[in-house]
């Protein structure tokens, strides 16, 4: 049973991934990097690196999204490319 | 062009880690040596249960303490980059007069109204403050702040540690930024504190391995400080470590607030996320 919630896990990583580099929106793309921090949050707490996992949780999914969306704010919303 | 190199790259990577022990692998050369030591002996050395923060802060200090200077070295590049030391005029100012809620607009050269409890200055872009998300952030910052606290303190046994406790800690005062506006932010913590905060972590890092060196042991080996603590060698490594954990979380904590200070003021420090 384990083993797939760690795939369905696994694919979420893979998709949200592909779409933070694909959409054009920033503001969607720093949100889409939040929720891939966070599910390779926990594929670490799965696999038992919880101190891994905790980082990543307060500084992948917590404070860079934070940081993107300040970022995001200042500059503009759609990338030129 | 770009695109089949990337691929070929890509597959070239990930045939790779064909050649990866398997996870949890027993015989993997990382079980065999390394490992085994630290499961082993860690409880012994340093009396600290979690091994991860053993690691980290003691058999490890000089990683822990480099990457401390790289958060430094984030904030100072970022500041360099950003920060407007200069600060021009802006051509408009928005006050608001709080007992009647109006508004005005100040062209530039006109009188701006005294610091006064009546009036307070406002964003341009300004929305009328949410009752909900007001109250609800004055609610859990506190606690908030409590469990990055104890995330620093309790490092020893659980995880956690300086890094992601000071985390916590900067996100209750960006928490705070973002319920209300970046100048008030800027009142309760100035950017002053803030570097001065961040350079005074890195330092109390330095200095508790440079104590090390001159009670004549390494540099960071916290079992010379047992006559300053008063405890046997083995616990003075532990207590070394939480001395180091908090300048880490000091300097984590100072560091992501200047960031999103710089980040969200666009360096000018007045109107903000």
């Amino acid at each position: 049973m384990m083993w797939v919630i760690e795939m369905i896990v696994l694919i979420m990583v893979v998709i949200t991934a592909i779409g933070a580099i694909t959409v054009k929106d920033l503001l969607g793309a720093a949100i889409l990097f939040g929720a891939y921090s966070f599910m390779l949050c926990l594929l670490w707490a799965i696999m038992g690196a919880v101190d891994v996992a905790f980082t990543e949780a307060s500084v992948g999914a917590g404070i860079s999204t934070v940081l993107f969306v300040a970022a995001v704010f200042r500059t503009s919303r759609r990338t030129r490319d | 062009m770009g695109k089949i190199i990337v691929l070929l790259f890509g597959s070239f990577l990930v045939y790779c880690t064909l050649d990866f022990p398997d996870w949890g692998d027993p015989g993997s050369p990382a079980s065999t040596h390394v490992s085994p030591y630290y499961i082993e002996q860690t409880l012994e050395d340093t009396s600290v249960p979690n091994i991860v923060t053993a690691v980290l802060a003691d058999y490890r200090g000089y990683d822990t303490m480099f990457e401390t200077i790289v958060i430094f070295t984030a904030v100072a590049a970022c500041f360099l980059l950003l920060r407007k030391i200069k600060s021009d005029e802006p051509e408009t100012r928005m006050y608001r007069h709080i007992p009647t809620g109006t508004t005005f607009r100040i062209k530039k050269g006109g009188r701006y109204p005294r610091e006064s409890v009546d009036f307070e200055r406002i964003d341009l872009q300004w929305v009328p403050y949410g009752v909900v998300i007001k109250t609800t952030c004055r609610l859990i910052i506190p606690f908030i702040q409590i469990f990055a606290l104890y995330v620093i303190a309790h490092g020893h046994h659980s995880p956690g540690g300086g890094f992601q406790g000071g985390v916590i800690l900067g996100a209750s005062v960006i928490v705070y930024a973002i319920s209300s506006n970046l100048r008030s932010s800027l009142n309760r913590f100035g950017e002053r504190i803030a570097v001065l905060l961040c350079t005074l972590g890195v330092f109390l890092y330095a200095a508790t391995g440079g104590l090390c060196l001159l009670l004549g042991a390494n540099y960071l080996d916290y079992s010379a400080l047992a006559p300053i603590f008063g405890v046997d060698p083995v616990t003075a490594r532990s207590h070394g470590i939480l001395m180091v954990e908090i300048g880490v979380g000091m300097a984590v904590m100072a560091a992501m607030i200047s960031l999103y200070y710089n980040l969200s003021s666009g360096g000018k420090f007045d109107e903000g996320l």
